[in-house]
């Protein structure tokens, strides 16, 4: 039941925090596509808003953040306006997310399978019998070695990679159009990140999934993303396909990024850091939310609106002096 | 598992034990010339503080008191002539039904109450939860449990008089667990159950009122931190039923710093229980210690405090054990 | 430290004004403490003095609380038994907020034997019911002021050792007490100096909120006979002294004295609550 537009689109989303001292806006026109069976990049530093623009989706924001604008439509329905009985039926079934650090995301005190069968049991028909044997053939098909001991085993038991692959078990079980991995690979070590990466991969390819890869490291992705999204400081800066954004890069802080990741061909030494930090979001901010960070930066670049310029296919730039 | 927890409590009942015998040493004046009473000669007091073993040093003091222990004999009561063992244990039944029935009626309204709040922060709901928790942390229980006796007994007519277990002419119902409840329903008499709970109306009140601010506050913040974490996120985020969400992902957690807060409450209950048995005349074993107290006959006191503790201590012991039932990760370590 | 005690001076004043609750507290505590420096002058009558109207008579234009069964007016005994009361529990929890913290520290600092001793106390104590513990304490050393004091201060105890252990325990070997300890200092003074004084706006929170406790604790002694004795103006006993005739519709002889205490204990808990959220803003309710 392929759709004719992408699977989701999500448009002019904003979204602001209640603090203490005044509202933060952390998103601010976020907009992006991902088409069917895609993957997609969601790439930028910490407190980009990658994160936020995740849980806006799947609907699980913290009490204190509110969405002001925006759309984000998945196979027709418009997530953010959809009723909660409407959500529930696509969370975990149609749309399925895996969190950063996995262990602290699975419930501590019940067995990791049954957590697995709560999500099979809610979305399906299943009898319990057959739930359990769907959920050791997906622990077998996140590769983990002894699944009948994983069954039944608690967080704490297992490893960080472990539990990230249960997750991801988890995330898949009702075979989702779109799976969101936030940070899959963070907090584990180099061949467990790249295994997990790979897993993830192949769940997608096998399944037709799409997926919404977020990562703050953009080398990560090169090899794995159709497209990238980058973020920087609750705008998106630049969205293309991969190769194209990797080759050229057009928005100047995407070039520091890419210039800033180690890759083989780099030495160390070579690396380069961004200057500054994300700004403080409870200041007043100028349209470009970069420009105090940007050695291009010129006059008419704090002019409203930001621009959204297309530089080539599928390529656009939010910039007034792009490279 | 039990018997290793059982071992962890041995240094704490060895405490017990040692102050409550400190206790008894510290007693202001003469304890011989107590015992032998105001007559006696100075010879007859000798006798008896040989025969007590008041003229031994504090070591062999204790191992005496050890071996008394051991054979349960905590010496006589002055005021009503039988060991104070044996009243002990006839009065302990009565105590530990109301402390019993005082902490099911506060957990029954503070858990529902806390969840409640914690589910809707900022709600009606929540601001009265807060306010009830803040006055009842405040509430004298002795001045509380007056104020019922006055508005429910005396304007009202609606509670029998705060004179014991049961009303004077009643038949007491066969002595099989102690706890009038169960005995009454064992013998088959719902008049006599009626009656006997009617008695306990207001002291459990009295005693449910006393706990319940603790728990619903404790049980209020271990939910609102349950509910913000990231596994309660993964199960909204999986589409759970919010029934499931609620129950199985956040409550359970949430239960775990409630239970451990449970040991504290019980210390301030068992604690509270002494004041309303005084203001009730039941006739547990806080009533009877001070009753004793105001005959300055001293060796039921240390009774009462040695039984409370060690009850206290078995409480503990049980709360210790059910947290392992619903933390697994407690199994491991141990 | 200095700049400790500024900031917390400063965020007292934005507790005490920014919360209507907390600045109610605040000001019947104010009151309280009127109550207790010049309630002799201020009390109508002789709190002690028999007859001073009929017995038992309820609240009228002359005795605005009622008079007892002696014939004593009570709003006079009310207001008087203010210095009393608090004085109890200010000095028993000054008493063990020293004592324990004292403990707890060189317990946290010092590690090893006089850790374990600590630790060995504190386990005793709460191996008992606390009020029953007093109880015991109380029947064995008799009744007095000062046995009061020192038995509700005993039992209050734990809570500050304990405490005092953890803190000084994560500030141990904490970057800046390293510091200290390079520059020469010696363990008793880079605790003195540099790890305690970190530790108090933890300690004062639970002072704070320990105070009502401490009076409830001891007006209840007073209540079952093991603490103030008669005719001392106590509410505690004034309770008592009313508890009989609350069955025989004379309310006003326990209801004064209790909403008395319970005010009292209120205010202390919700300058408690004022000042936990200002030192721990996590646990705000």
């Amino acid at each position: 039941m392929r759709g004719a537009g992408p699977l989701l689109s999500v448009e002019d989303l904003s979204l602001e925090f209640r603090a203490r001292d005044g509202t933060v806006r952390v998103l601010d026109g976020v907009g992006f596509t991902v088409g069917w069976g895609k993957t997609v990049g969601l790439v930028g530093e910490s407190g980009s808003g990658k994160t936020i623009t995740a849980l806006a989706i799947m609907g699980v924001l913290p009490p204190t953040a509110r969405v002001t604008a925006g759309r984000a439509v998945f196979k027709g329905t418009d997530l953010l306006a959809a009723d909660e009985r409407t959500l529930r039926r696509y969370r975990g079934s149609e749309i399925s997310m895996t969190f950063q650090q996995a262990r602290a995301a699975l419930n501590p005190i019940r067995p990791v399978g049954r957590q697995i069968e709560d999500v099979i049991g809610h979305h399906t028909d299943l009898q319990p019998a057959a739930a359990r044997s769907r959920t050791l053939d997906l622990l077998a098909g996140v590769q983990i070695p002894d699944p009948g001991r994983v069954y039944g085993a608690f967080p704490f038991e297992l490893s960080g990679g472990m539990c990230q692959r249960v997750m991801i078990a988890m995330a898949v079980a009702c075979s989702p159009s779109l799976l969101i991995a936030d940070e899959p690979a963070t907090g584990l070590d180099v061949c467990t990140q790249a295994a997990v990466l790979e897993l993830i991969g192949d769940l997608a390819r096998q399944n037709n999934m799409a997926t919404l890869l977020i990562s703050h490291d953009l080398g990560l992705l090169g090899e794995r993303a159709d497209r990238v999204v980058v973020m920087h400081a609750g705008h998106v800066v630049e969205t293309a396909p991969t190769a194209a954004l990797l080759a050229a890069p057009r928005h100047p802080y995407t070039a520091k990024l890419i210039a800033s990741s180690p890759r083989p061909s780099v030495g160390l030494a070579d690396l380069v850091t961004i200057p500054g930090t994300i700004p403080d979001f409870r200041a007043q901010l100028p349209p470009c939310r970069f420009s105090f960070r940007c050695d291009r930066a010129a006059p008419e670049c704090d002019q409203p609106p930001l621009p959204r310029v297309v530089v080539g296919p599928d390529h656009v730039v939010a910039c007034r002096r792009p490279l | 598992m039990v018997g290793r927890r059982l071992a962890t409590a041995i240094p704490g009942v060895i405490g017990v034990i040692v102050v409550t015998f400190l206790l008894n040493r510290a007693l202001p004046g003469d304890p011989a010339a107590y015992f032998a009473g105001p007559a006696a000669t100075p010879q007859a007091i000798e006798e008896i503080r040989t025969r007590l073993g008041l003229n031994r040093s504090l070591p062999e003091q204790f191992v005496l008191y050890i071996r008394d222990l051991a054979r349960g004999d905590l010496g006589h009561s002055l005021t009503t002539g039988q060991p104070v063992a044996a009243d002990l244990r006839a009065r302990l039944p009565a105590s530990l039904e109301l402390a019993f029935c005082g902490l099911l009626l506060a957990l029954a309204i503070a858990l529902p109450l806390g969840v409640l709040a914690a589910t809707r922060p900022g709600s009606g709901v929540d601001h009265v939860t807060r306010l009830l928790a803040t006055m009842g942390n405040s509430l004298p229980v002795f001045f509380t449990g007056l104020v019922l006796v006055y508005v429910l007994y005396y304007l009202l007519g609606w509670a029998p008089p705060p004179l014991g277990r049961l009303e004077v002419f009643r038949e007491t119902p066969p002595a099989i667990t102690g706890s009038y409840l169960i005995d009454s329903l064992l013998a088959r008499d719902p008049g006599l159950f009626l009656a006997v709970a009617k008695q306990l109306i207001l002291p459990t009140m009295t005693l449910g009122l006393a706990a319940l601010a603790p728990i619903t506050r404790m049980t209020r913040a271990a939910m609102l931190g349950v509910l913000a974490s990231d596994y309660v996120r993964t199960a909204r985020a999986n589409g759970l039923a919010p029934r499931t969400v609620l129950y199985v992902y956040a409550l359970r957690n949430a239960m775990l710093p409630v239970v451990t807060t449970l040991g504290l409450v019980l210390s301030f209950l068992l604690g509270v229980s002494v004041v309303v048995e005084k203001i009730y005349a039941w006739p547990g074993i806080g009533a009877y210690a001070l009753d004793s107290v105001i005959a300055s006959d001293y060796a039921p006191v240390q009774g009462f405090v040695l039984t409370m503790a060690v009850v206290y201590v078995l409480l503990n012991l049980l709360i210790d054990l059910l947290y392992g039932v619903i933390d697994p990760r407690v199994q491991i370590e141990s | 430290m200095s700049t400790a005690v500024l900031r917390m001076a400063r965020a007292g004043r934005y507790v005490v004004l920014g919360n209507p609750l907390t600045f109610g507290a605040f000001l019947m505590l104010a009151g309280l403490v009127t109550l207790a420096l010049f309630g002799h002058w201020i009390a109508p009558y002789d709190p002690l003095a028999t007859a001073v109207g009929p017995r038992l008579a309820p609240p009228s234009t002359t005795h605005w609380f009622g008079t007892d069964h002696l014939g004593r007016d009570i709003l006079s005994r009310v207001i008087v038994a203010t210095r009393l009361d608090l004085l109890i529990a200010i000095s028993a929890v000054t008493l063990s907020f020293a004592a324990g913290s004292a403990a707890g520290a060189s317990a946290g600092f010092y590690g090893g034997w006089t850790e374990r001793i600590v630790t060995r106390i504190v386990d005793t104590i709460m191996a008992f019911p606390l009020f029953v513990l007093a109880m015991g304490i109380m029947a064995a050393v008799g009744t007095s002021v000062m046995n009061i004091v020192l038995t509700v201060a005993l039992i209050n105890f734990p809570s500050y050792a304990r405490i005092a252990r953890a803190e000084v325990n994560v500030r141990r070997n904490a970057g800046y007490v390293e510091a200290a300890r390079l520059a020469g200092n010696t363990p008793r003074r880079i605790l003195a100096v540099h790890i305690y004084p970190n530790c108090l706006p933890t300690l004062i929170v639970q002072a704070s909120m320990n105070m009502g406790w401490a009076i409830l604790s001891a007006a209840g002694l007073s209540f079952i006979g093991l603490g103030v004795r008669p005719p001392t103006a106590e509410w505690g006993i004034m309770v008592s002294d009313g508890s009989a005739f609350m069955m025989s519709g004379e309310w006003w002889v326990s209801t004064f004295p209790g909403i008395a205490l319970m005010l009292a204990v209120l205010s202390f808990n919700l300058m408690g609550d004022g000042l936990r959220d200002l030192i721990d803003p996590r646990r705000r309710s």
